[in-house]
């Protein structure tokens, strides 16, 4: 990775324009073809330097609701739950804390029925016995930065 | 509401957004749109804050913040709104959510912050308590990262269990 690539991930990342030919109008303001700005992104995503190229979106104005859901998970029990907890695809985030309550996990869905229903359904497939459901009320920050290297999406 | 062209749209621009010439021509071929179309929905998901931005995600952004905690908070019902908003006024928060109680769970505000270390987390933790005037708080300290991703929108199979792997 040399100079022009440190600067073209720092355009990428929080520049990236919403025109017809992006690649082009980065590639102006780089000072370099459009053909060559293309190639080092290219390259760049193909050694994973680059995780993820895209939209950022707000979750909430696409009509999704959260909720985050905190386990008391058995130490032997972790990778266990784990794997099946993380095994759906509305499971965004999982972490383990050092808590009674350990494995603290957030979900999205449509509606709040459909969340109620996601939540029990990991909870019975995973074996969990304790289980708090703590849904997002109000949402009072989200820092975009953290965001999109994240991942975006905690709710 | 979205229709299944909106969906479709927004599947394509979230996962797999072309590095190319003309990437709205080439999402507008996948879907079955015009380049001008795909591009003027997607200034309007922009302008109505569905679509926060474009950009790139890259890998080990957070090296250098080695300790995440978050601060759960008991706030009288009353005084909710008006802490969060305070608590996510100071820039050392980044995220920070009013959530539901729960049996036996009494807290009702969630904040995070990422620092160097853990004693940075609890100074921060002090200051936020003091700055609000909220002494019935804790900190969670996370000690492994189980996943981490960011939502596949409009999935087929988001409302399943996905493959689980064995082994």
């Amino acid at each position: 990775m040399d100079k022009v690539d440190r600067k073209l991930l720092n355009l990428v990342q929080w520049e990236f324009p919403v025109a017809v030919r992006p690649y082009a109008v980065m590639a102006e303001k780089m000072g370099l073809t459009e053909e060559e700005v293309l190639a080092r992104l290219t390259r760049l995503k193909e050694i994973g330097i680059i995780r993820r190229l895209g939209g950022i979106f707000n979750s909430r104005k696409l009509g999704y609701v959260g909720t985050l859901c905190a386990a008391k998970v058995p130490p032997g029990r972790v990778d266990e739950v784990a794997r099946i907890v993380n095994s759906y695809v509305a499971v965004t985030h999982n972490y383990i804390r050092e808590h009674e309550y350990n494995m603290w996990f957030t979900v999205l869905a449509l509606s709040w029925e459909e969340l109620d229903r996601i939540v029990a359904e990991i909870k019975e497939q995973a074996g969990i016995e304790h289980l708090l459901n703590l849904p997002a009320q109000r949402m009072f920050k989200v820092n975009v930065h953290f965001e999109v290297t994240e991942v975006q999406d905690a709710e | 509401m979205l229709s299944e062209i909106d969906k479709q749209i927004i599947r394509e621009i979230q996962s797999r957004f072309p590095i190319t010439e003309r990437p709205f021509a080439v999402i507008g071929e996948r879907v079955g749109l015009s380049e001008e179309e795909v591009f003027s929905r997607v200034q309007q998901y922009l302008k109505e804050g569905k679509l926060k931005r474009l950009g790139a995600a890259l890998k080990h952004q957070r090296v250098g913040y080695l300790a995440n905690a978050m601060i759960v908070w008991r706030v009288p019902e009353d005084r909710i709104d008006q802490v969060g908003e305070q608590l996510a006024s100071f820039e050392e928060v980044t995220h920070c959510y009013h959530r539901a109680t729960a049996p036996g769970w009494p807290f009702n505000v969630y904040c995070m912050v990422h620092k160097h270390t853990r004693e940075e987390c609890y100074e921060a933790a002090r200051r936020l308590s003091e700055a609000v005037g909220i002494k019935d708080y804790f900190l969670l300290f996370s000690t492994r990262e189980l996943k981490r991703t960011s939502m596949s929108y409009f999935h087929p199979k988001e409302k399943e269990k996905g493959d689980v792997q064995l082994g």
